[in-house]
């Protein structure tokens, strides 16, 4: 960890290139299948595997794809965009080019905000644009060769790539959480890192605090975690200023990172020597968005965190912190706005939602689509509570269970089944509290002498005597009027 | 302009070809001609006009995201120099 | 045997039963074996030939032939045909078999035509007289000492001998126009987009067509009725529909305006004889009645440097999807990936190829992008520009198709400089993207073959075309 001598020394200078994999059925300019988990060399085709005489074809899904994502981030949708070749040789590379944006991304500019210490930034976006990803090649220990596999060459992708604005690692985290829960709300890309489907590259430099002047620029390559990206970010930063403060000079090279070590280190191969001689792509038409295409796209787009955030504040009225919650992740925010939809009480739905369904969830390790109970039922159990049948405790810890195990029944069915409806009728309960206070005089006599905290072991017995089904509310008022007289 | 054995070799590299101290220079002289030739280009006043990038009129040529089945594991790796029942082979990068 | 100048005349004969595809097939396959020595073709389909002549000749019994019934193809080595060899001439594509059939020639297996081989032509589609070839030179026949053109030099030879009826070749910078001119055949090239390019072999991508070698007009027209039109499967076909090129080819009582290039009947490489028959021809459309009018052109010189930054850059991009991983040539001596690599492309292409792909890589490369790529990019789109203001004044424009005759074979290898200079009047539609046609203008005073280019607007192929037959029906 750099020392605060050398944070307040130098600014630290990071830009992060992002792909993300797109969620379409077929790839970027090819009809062969996107699918994940395929054995190998199963999703190809001439196209894919640039056999001679192809052409290719691009996907329209995919670019309304990356339009989606330009719109979300509020970034100018390049009216007039082209693909170019990217020059250079690789196995997992078949046509020795990559079809990609170099000169018109499809979307320029733009911004992701953030949460920081400091409140909400903005991280300013260069660029976001379309391309295809390479295939997979293996090297695997004792095999003289490398093995190559093609499912994922021609897989499409967009490239979301920063203004150098990022200044640490937390920022970064956070900017990296950002795009992955805008890209799952997009509906276009899952955003698994350790499954490949979200990566990122780092670059990284460091200036002297103050300075205007950009130190010389190390790109980290081969990050597949959040936790990676932090820590190479970290490493890298003291990497830097220690060379800094000997009066080294930082190479402006490629690095790997080691996720074993937590270290960098240098690429052997001679990566930077390569001039990818990138020219426009005369096998495909230009791309021209007209304002029609463009509405028809906006039109189509999911709800973005930021609209849902704003109807969960302004209409149901939610805390800040229960709102940011609840929007985190698309499944729960509209699962949670289908519960509002059947009741009023926001606050309870919150509850539940940040509550027991959440518990459930970790507990079982699912997602929320594999939740087995549906909004509704979330409602009728606020609804019972509200009526005051049941209350809260009762509701969570001895109804929802059970309804969990049988999400045919309702909550009421349950309810009355396991004799757990309150009882809120007076002439039920003063008897019961008759009973406790005269069991107890002594108990009484300290109540009555102030020590007012004496009620809750009344309430524990009026409880344990009503076998629980005492409505506390009601219990607890009759008890103090008791008590009192 | 002329080629000399350096910009020969780097542009080789990149090209993924080598020469033998014959042929290379042979090809350093004829890339020499050929290119003291093209640069007669530079003649013609050229300011103001756009590159032309693109041949066919048409724009907006898009495909719907269907996924085919066009091609076998078996016909793709029907023509591979170097293959198992699964994968292409390829010598492994030199580390 | 006759020698059929049209497939209506195959047909008649077909109808009358004194031919049947059975025997058309053996006529040529004969033919075939007794110009061996010419080296058309790289591989003959004997018994696919042969059955596919059967399956028609049945078909023509029960009159559900397609319109190609009794046309016998060849195609030249960079078409793909599925399940079927394919290898630019070249050594790298070894034992590369396709594994789809493309567009244009799926289009004509649909009308029942017969391929009956693949042929010969200069590596990778790169040359003027199908010296490149790593199968050895094709020999012309009206003097085998001489090339016949190229690069699509098999698919000429193989009309010019009556080895098949119909060629397809390609034409980038003029591979058909001026192996047809040398070889006394007619010889189309239509506009870019105009056939779709799926299957066939990128040399240069925004250059490349599908060109026709035939014996008339009539049959070339046919072809390409039958061949043009959109493709879902390549982005830079034209969306236009197809004329019926077979019905317009009269043109009725049409006056036309054309337009020659001054300097190209000035140019200093252009041979007596060519020059004369060019001149004859001007002179016979004058008296006809028809406007004939000099042009000039001053960006005339600048036409071919132009065309080999751009073919040369496009090309160092597409071949390099040869490189050893997934088919064709695998270089036996290396030992690591970059040896691979090296080695295989080293030893698998040809100098002319080799030379090119370091041509186009220069050019390309971030020192010299602007000053070659780009530079040349714009002076095309002058060229383009010039060319469309000139044709919306003249119907077309017409010029020697090549300056010479054809040349002894080995006369220009030493030079690669002296063999681009061939090109010079073929170049300029590809270029522009524009159709163009070679056709027979004689001869020069040894008996070989002179041929006459006309250059028409983009998509006036139907113009172009009953023009040509025009010039056809009136020559002697």
């Amino acid at each position: 960890m750099l020392s605060e001598d050398l944070k307040n020394k130098y600014t630290v200078v990071i830009g992060l290139e992002v792909h993300a994999q797109l969620l379409t059925e077929s790839k970027m300019f090819a009809s062969d299948a996107v699918a994940y988990g395929e054995t190998p060399n199963k999703n190809i085709s001439v196209i894919t595997l640039a056999h001679p005489g192809t052409l290719p074809r691009i996907n329209k899904r995919a670019v309304e794809f990356a339009i989606r994502m330009g719109i979300a981030c509020r970034s100018q949708i390049s009216r007039y965009n082209i693909f170019d070749r990217k020059n250079y040789f690789y196995p997992d590379l078949p046509k020795g080019y990559q079809l990609t944006q170099d000169r018109t991304p499809i979307c320029k500019g733009g911004a992701v905000t953030v949460k920081t210490s400091e409140g909400a930034r903005a991280i300013v976006l260069n660029r976001v644009h379309l391309e295809e990803d390479a295939g997979k090649s293996l090297h695997l220990a004792g095999e003289a060769d490398t093995l190559v596999d093609f499912n994922r060459a021609g897989t499409p992708l967009i490239e979301i790539v920063t203004e150098p604005v990022i200044r640490n690692a937390d920022e970064a985290s956070s900017f990296l959480t950002e795009v992955r829960k805008l890209v799952r709300y997009l509906d276009i890309c899952d955003g698994n890192m350790e499954e490949g489907s979200l990566r990122c590259d780092v670059n990284i430099s460091l200036m002297p605090a103050g300075s205007t002047v950009f130190g010389k620029k190390v790109e980290v390559k081969n990050l597949n975690s959040f936790s990676n990206v932090r820590r190479a970010i970290e490493f890298e930063t003291e990497r830097q200023a220690t060379m800094l403060e000997r009066g080294e000079a930082v190479a402006s090279e490629t690095r790997t990172f080691d996720a074993n070590t937590g270290t960098t280190a240098a690429m052997r191969t001679k990566e930077e020597l390569n001039d990818y001689r990138y020219f426009p792509e005369p096998d495909l038409s230009p791309l021209i968005v007209s304002e029609e295409w463009l509405q028809r796209i906006e039109a189509q787009m999911p709800s973005l965190p930021e609209e849902l955030y704003q109807r969960f504040t302004a209409e149901y009225g939610l805390s800040d912190y229960d709102a940011q919650v609840l929007t985190d992740s698309k499944g729960i925010a509209l699962y949670f706005q289908e519960i509002c939809s059947k009741t009023q009480n926001y606050k309870a739905a919150a509850n539940w939602m940040n509550g027991p369904i959440k518990g459930s969830m970790n507990e079982r390790s699912i997602e929320i689509e594999d939740f087995p109970l549906a909004p509704e039922q979330i409602a009728a159990l606020i609804a019972l509570v509200d009526s005051e049948k049941v209350s809260f405790s009762v509701a969570s810890q001895r109804i929802y269970p059970l309804l969990l195990q049988n999400p045919k029944l309702t909550p009421l069915a349950i309810a009355e089944r396991e004799n757990l409806v309150q009882e809120s009728n007076q002439d039920a309960l003063l008897p019961i509290i008759q009973e406790v206070i005269t069991e107890n005089p002594a108990k009484v006599a300290e109540y009555r002498k102030g020590r007012k905290g004496i009620i809750g072991m009344f309430m524990g017995e009026v409880m344990k005597k009503s076998r629980g089904k005492a409505d506390p509310k009601v219990a607890n008022k009759l008890l103090q009027q008791a008590l009192e007289q | 302009m002329k080629i000399d054995k350096q910009t020969l070799q780097k542009i080789a590299h990149l090209a993924r070809l080598e020469f033998e101290e014959e042929s290379a220079e042979a090809m350093m002289a004829d890339l020499s001609k050929i290119l003291d030739w093209v640069e007669q280009l530079n003649e013609v006043d050229t300011e103001g006009v756009e590159p032309l990038t693109h041949m066919s009129v048409e724009v907006n040529v898009l495909r719907e995201d269907l996924s085919q089945e066009p091609l076998s594991r078996e016909r793709g790796l029907k023509n591979a120099p170097e293959k198992d029942q699964d994968y292409f082979r390829v010598p492994k990068v030199l580390e | 045997m006759k020698n059929f100048s049209s497939l209506s005349e195959i047909k008649a004969s077909l109808k009358t039963g004194t031919l049947s595809c059975a025997t058309l097939v053996e006529h040529y396959l004969k033919n075939i074996e007794e110009h061996k020595h010419l080296n058309a073709f790289l591989e003959v389909y004997t018994e696919e030939a042969r059955l596919q002549a059967q399956r028609v000749d049945e078909k023509l019994r029960l009159g559900t032939a397609g319109r190609l019934a009794g046309l016998v193809v060849g195609l030249k080595d960079v078409l793909c045909l599925q399940d079927k060899g394919l290898q630019a001439s070249s050594k790298i594509l070894d034992g590369f078999i396709s594994q789809f059939t493309g567009t244009a020639v799926q289009r004509l297996l649909d009308e029942d035509a017969i391929i009956i081989g693949r042929q010969n032509c200069d590596e990778f589609a790169m040359g003027s007289s199908n010296e490149n070839s790593a199968f050895g030179p094709v020999r012309n026949a009206a003097d085998p000492d001489r090339v016949p053109g190229g690069s699509s030099g098999g698919s000429a030879v193989a009309v010019q001998a009556d080895l098949c009826q119909v060629s397809l070749g390609t034409d980038t910078g003029g591979s058909v126009r001026q192996p047809a001119a040398f070889t006394g055949l007619v010889g189309f090239k239509p506009s870019y987009g105009r056939i779709s390019r799926w299957g066939l072999l990128a040399y240069a991508s925004s250059f490349d067509v599908i060109g026709i070698f035939a014996k008339s007009i009539e049959d070339c027209a046919l072809v390409l009725e039958v061949m043009a039109g959109p493709d879902e499967y390549d982005s830079t076909a034209t969306q236009l529909e197809v004329p019926a090129y077979t019905q317009k080819l009269d043109r009725g009582n049409a006056k036309y305006k054309v337009a020659y290039i001054k300097n190209t009947l000035e140019s200093e490489g252009l041979s007596a004889a060519v020059k004369q028959r060019t001149v004859e021809k001007l002179r016979w459309l004058e008296e006809q009645g028809h406007t004939v009018e000099a042009v000039d052109f001053p960006l005339l010189d600048y036409m071919l440097p132009t065309y080999y930054i751009l073919t040369t850059a496009e090309a160092s991009s597409n071949l390099s999807r040869f490189d050893g991983v997934r088919y064709g040539y695998r270089s036996p001596n290396a030992d690591s990936l970059e040896s691979m690599y090296k080695l295989t492309r080293s030893e698998g292409f040809g100098a002319e190829v080799k030379r090119r792909i370091m041509l186009g890589t220069f050019v390309l490369s971030a020192s010299y992008y602007d000053a070659y790529y780009t530079k040349a990019q714009k002076v095309r789109r002058l060229i383009k520009e010039a060319t469309q203001a000139l044709l919306g004044t003249y119907d077309f424009l017409v010029m020697p198709t090549t300056p010479t005759t054809a040349f002894k074979l080995g006369e220009h290898t030493e030079d690669p400089l002296e063999m681009y200079l061939a090109d010079i009047f073929t170049v300029h539609a590809n270029l522009c993207g524009i159709p163009a046609i070679s056709l027979p203008n004689g001869t020069d005073s040894s008996g070989l073959p002179v041929g006459i280019q006309i250059v028409a607007d983009l998509y006036q192929e139907d113009k172009l075309l009953a023009f040509s037959q025009y010039l056809q029906g009136a020559a002697t």
